[in-house]
């Protein structure tokens, strides 16, 4: 991109700058630290210029946005056809409590819907369990049946607008109840939009929310991929997560390696299965996290673009442009957010969401300022997603596409991250591939390791955390926090038992009964999970099929 | 010739799966000279206790962020006393709300830590309340 | 205090037992006494050692066989003959920078939460190196007297060859896995002295057989076509080879009258899906067997409490020797020892015969 006689001169120039001008100014008032580090504890350098950037090539590396590698975004017009959507990741309690909630977010310019699910539902366990006690509705919404489906999108016109569901082990249930729901209010799956979570790999690499082993919990993910390709064409059956990779205390890298590994594996899987790449490609999608390094995350971000795009086209021979689009959701950094001033946390969050949208994503959840005390009270969500309509509306940087590009720093930064990703893609390789790792612990002892580092830092003082380590109040917290329904439980657990009577149980047991043997072979369990929901089976009944037939998994010692 | 080491049992009580902060907790403890029995994750009441009597540690630290502690603590306080371990220091760390701490701490839970407290605190709590 | 102790292990009090293991990790004057009272209700427990790499799956394989013999192979209580209790120590290195360590074994071993029959102690190394900690031999001994049929030792694995576990345990179990010891010469040495019984874990993974197979050249070359055998390092006699049942015997029927030699069965386990732990328990109680009808049983008493006997006195005399020598006097021949005013040998000949 640059001359390399130019670069030559500018080469002089730079040396002869770092001998006078730079050697005045550090004389005169020194840095006010020996090494600057990303909050990844990446170096970065007092001053970028073209020479950090020489070998970019504007047309390999950068192109147009919309086209081949979507370095710069994968829409031509990016947010100035269409805003990102502002999906609120949301839910607790019962499924009323979590339906007043959406549509008090919707009453305000909320644009699409993310339900939280409560731990006894993300584990496959129905809310009078005895594993279940005391997490009732406590993280999430509790979901056991259909019958708390139809609750939760009572009056929510689901064939307008998209959900996107955190939900990875009992993913397929979970979905299935869903497409349940609104067969029943006559609306066909076919029409249906949005995205389970469905991603199993981060759970064993991070998230933890695990029940069965590797392979029979990827099984069930390829059913997915499958069932969506042919009857869901708008669902995206996969939202492949670095969020909690990088909670659990990745860095902005690992983030990007091992998510972009757990992607490419699922494509391994799906074409295994005879699934023609272009059929499914197309239909996965990411979620990444935004943490605080303000351009480390639009490096992230876009490197991410490019690798992918470069990997599906080269490695896994995708044809369709639309299997290169690396779309994403993005969630600023939960483990960012502090206990003790929490209203600075209003401020981490908006400059999070900022670097989310600077570096083209596709939808936005914010996170609320209590969110390091307890679930967000209404008046702390409501500024949350305010947060992202003043970036949208007032900030001006959603005027022009990918603004940030071409300044040295992002553009060298966004090289060193994807450099760094393939590092770790043959670290992974050479482990034998992601499974294989994940099975000796290599991810884990990664982020182990990334995650102590960084505590270290901040209790020595290196790292500066406003109100954490300097800045120190003794104030008590004056927010508000969310007060959920006292009788809440009791009510679900009356439901619950109100349905095992009413229902027809004869049709429950024969459709577990052949959702057993379809686990024990090899047909898709999509239908036969649907045919489950559709009687009523609760969710503990159905994942206990699973349980029966797959075994549960137990994770390497790694601390 | 004595050669006293602190013990200290690392658990992750209920179903989250949050381990980062019972992890990285373990190996400062570890760092600071203890001796760290770590469960994982998803522990009963019963599976914590058993464990602090047969290792006979000093210390349990309890690690929650689902929100379930008013639930399970009170049950793990309850089976500890029945053990005979009253005298084991039980501390624990996560989402706890500054409103719940005063009805743990009657429990007998002695020390409550939120996010951002630093390992250093806790290194230090413990020395102190076992000195 | 030490009385009360002694009652609560040999009652089979959980706390108690935990209690005295402290007791002697810590060194305390009181463990001499209590292990003195515990002596005579010692020597019933069958001791199994599991010694392998780091990652070689030893806390599953220990879970899993635990879990085998409290209730048999198909969870049934019973079956597979009569439920043993089961006792397990499980070693994790201790730090050497701060003294500190991380015990992570319980995790791989839940399945056996609640069993009133399974105890389970985990143990830092605590600056001792041949994959055991110092206090390990004692400890077990209290489990020993607590009644524990059968006592588990998982070593720390740390890769050097781990001799302190033939000397403590009864049977020794080392765990291989495929693509570690897939070269022969990648077994790490002294494996075949310490060796009663392989297991090669993981065997779902890509290379089992291959390392079956090297494990099988090894001994085939070790034992020279024909089987002799070292037994935790003693070289025997050998008549016939009786293996626990990954094989049969090689050469055809030989008249069992000489005490015959035990080859190490290998057998492949998968031990997170119990798989091959059967046959891996039935050769423990086979070696068990052999031991008791060869007089290796007694004999490898005898060699027990001479090391044991050994090691105390060691440690008591330097012990002794340095309370003599006040530290003054200590750190003053040390000084004109580095100033090269009096050389180590002579040092200690003055302390000794000081």
């Amino acid at each position: 991109m640059f001359d390399p006689e130019k670069l030559k001169k500018l080469q002089e120039q730079k040396s002869r700058w770092e001998e006078t001008t730079l050697q005045q100014s550090l004389a005169d008032r020194p840095e006010r630290m020996g090494q600057f580090l990303t909050t990844s504890g990446a170096p970065v350098e007092r001053l970028y210029t073209p020479l950090d950037v020489a070998s970019l090539d504007y047309e390999r590396d950068l192109g147009f946005p919309g086209e081949y590698p979507f370095t710069r975004g994968i829409h031509a017009t990016m947010h100035r056809g269409r805003l990102w959507t502002m999906r609120m990741f949301a839910g607790f309690g019962t499924a009323e409590e979590t339906n007043a909630r959406y549509k008090y977010l919707l009453d305000h310019g909320e644009t699409g819907l993310s339900v939280a699910f409560d731990m006894p539902t993300l584990y496959g366990y129905d809310s009078d369990a005895p594993e279940a006690l005391g997490e009732f509705g406590k993280c999430g919404v509790a979901v056991s049946s259909l019958a708390d489906m139809e609750i939760l999108f009572d009056g929510i016109p689901v064939d307008q607008i998209t959900t996107s569901m955190t939900i990875n082990s009992p993913a397929a249930v979970i979905w299935a109840m869903y497409i349940v729901m609104a067969e029943k209010r006559g609306i066909p799956m076919q029409v249906l939009g949005g995205t389970i979570q469905n991603d199993i790999l981060k759970e064993f690499i991070a998230q933890k929310e695990f029940i069965f082993p590797p392979r029979p919990s990827m099984r069930l993910v390829v059913d997915t991929f499958e069932f969506g390709s042919k009857y869901l064409p708008r669902w995206n059956t996969i939202s492949i997560s670095g969020y909690h990779i990088r909670e659990a205390g990745a860095t902005a890298v690992q983030e990007l390696a091992f998510t972009l590994a757990d992607g490419f594996e699922y494509v391994r899987w799906g074409m295994e299965r005879g699934l023609k790449v272009d059929e499914f490609a197309p239909r996965l999608s990411f979620f990444f996290n935004s943490h605080n390094d303000f351009f480390e995350e639009i490096a992230k971000f876009r490197a991410a673009r490019r690798i992918w795009a470069r990997e599906m086209r080269e490695t896994f021979g995708a044809q369709d442009p639309r299997s290169w689009r690396l779309r994403f959701h993005t969630q600023t950094a939960g483990c960012s957010l502090t206990a003790c001033q929490p209203e600075n946390n209003i401020v981490r969050t908006a400059w999070q969401a900022l670097a989310a949208v600077l570096g083209g994503t596709q939808s936005l959840h914010t996170n609320s300022m209590d969110e390091a005390l307890a679930l967000p009270s209404e008046y702390a969500v409501k500024i949350a997603l305010r947060t992202q309509q003043l970036i949208a509306h007032e900030s001006g940087v959603t005027h022009t596409v990918d603004p940030l590009a071409g300044s040295y720093f992002v553009e060298a930064m966004t090289n060193r991250i994807e450099q760094e990703v393939y590092r770790y893609f043959r670290q992974i390789e050479a482990l034998g591939g992601v499974i294989p790792a994940i099975e000796k612990g290599f991810f884990q002892r990664e982020i182990a390791e990334a995650a102590y580092r960084y505590q270290m830092e901040i209790d020595t003082h290196q790292r500066v955390i406003v109100g954490v380590n300097e800045y120190i109040e003794d104030e008590p917290i004056r927010i508000p926090l969310l007060e959920m329904d006292p009788h809440g439980y009791e009510r679900q657990v009356a439901r619950l038992e109100r349905l095992r009577r009413e229902r027809d149980n004869e049709r429950v047991s024969s459709t577990l009964a052949a959702l057993r043997q379809a686990a024990r072979g090899t047909e898709n369990t999509m239908p036969y999970i649907l045919n489950c929901v559709r009687a009523y089976a609760t969710l503990g009944e159905i994942m206990g099929v699973f349980r029966q037939v797959f075994g549960e998994y137990r994770e390497p010692t790694i601390i | 010739m004595t050669d006293k080491k602190i013990r200290v049992l690392i658990a992750k009580p209920g179903l989250d799966g949050h381990d980062r902060g019972a992890k990285v907790i373990a190996r400062a403890l570890r760092d600071a000279g203890m001796e760290v029995v770590y469960t994982g994750i998803r522990q009963t009441p019963e599976m914590i206790v058993e464990a602090a009597l047969q290792e006979d540690v000093d210390v349990v630290g309890l690690s929650i962020l689902s929100g379930a502690h008013m639930a399970l603590f009170p049950r793990i306080m309850d089976l500890m006393r029945q053990h005979g371990l009253d005298d084991v220091l039980v501390v624990a760390g996560g989402i706890i709300p500054d409103e719940d701490v005063p009805a743990l701490q009657a429990m007998g839970v002695k020390g409550v830590f939120g996010p951002g407290t630093s390992t250093d605190t806790i290194v230090r709590f413990i020395r102190e309340h076992l000195s | 205090m030490t009385d009360h102790l002694v009652e609560g292990v040999l009652a089979g009090d959980r706390r108690a037992i935990a209690r005295t293991i402290s007791l002697i990790e810590d060194n305390g004057a009181e463990a001499q006494a209590t292990l003195a009272a515990l002596h005579p209700h010692t020597g019933r427990a069958h001791i199994v050692g599991v010694t392998g790499p780091p990652g070689s799956g030893k806390s599953s394989l220990v879970n899993a066989l635990a879990l085998y013999f409290r209730r048999g192979a198909t969870g049934e209580r019973g079956e597979g003959g009569s439920p043993k209790t089961v006792g397990i120590i499980a070693v994790d290195p201790t730090s050497p920078f701060s003294g500190g360590a991380i015990l992570g074994d319980r995790i791989r071993m839940r399945d056996l939460a609640g069993d009133p029959g399974i105890f389970i102690r985990s143990m830092a190394s605590r600056g001792s190196l041949g994959g055991l900690a110092w206090a390990t031999a004692d400890a077990v001994k209290v489990l020993d007297a607590a009644g524990f049929e059968l006592i588990f030792i998982e070593t720390v694995g740390a890769g050097q060859a781990e001799v302190d576990i033939a000397r403590t345990a009864h049977t020794t179990v080392v765990v291989e896995v495929p693509g570690l010891g897939d070269d022969v010469q990648a077994i790490k040495a002294g494996i075949l002295e310490i060796a009663d019984i392989f297991a090669v874990n993981k065997a779902d993974h890509e290379g089992a057989d291959h390392a079956v197979m090297a494990l099988r050249m090894m001994l085939d070359l070790d034992l020279g076509g024909t089987a002799t055998v070292l037994h935790h390092g003693r070289l025997m006699e050998v008549v016939r080879t009786v293996t626990g049942g990954e094989e049969p015997p090689s050469q055809g029927p030989l008249p069992p009258a000489r005490p015959s030699a035990w080859r190490p069965p290998i057998f492949k386990t998968i031990a997170t899906r119990h798989e091959g732990v059967v046959d891996l328990a039935t050769a423990i109680l086979a070696h068990r067997a052999y031991l008791e009808q060869s007089g290796q049983l007694v004999q490898r008493e005898r060699e027990r409490a001479a090391a044991e006997l050994e090691t105390i006195i060691q440690q008591e005399s330097l012990r002794r020797v340095l309370a003599c020598a006040q530290g003054e006097k200590l750190a003053a021949l040390i000084d004109r020892i580095v100033r090269r005013e009096i050389d180590p040998y002579t040092a200690s000949q003055h302390l000794l015969g000081g």
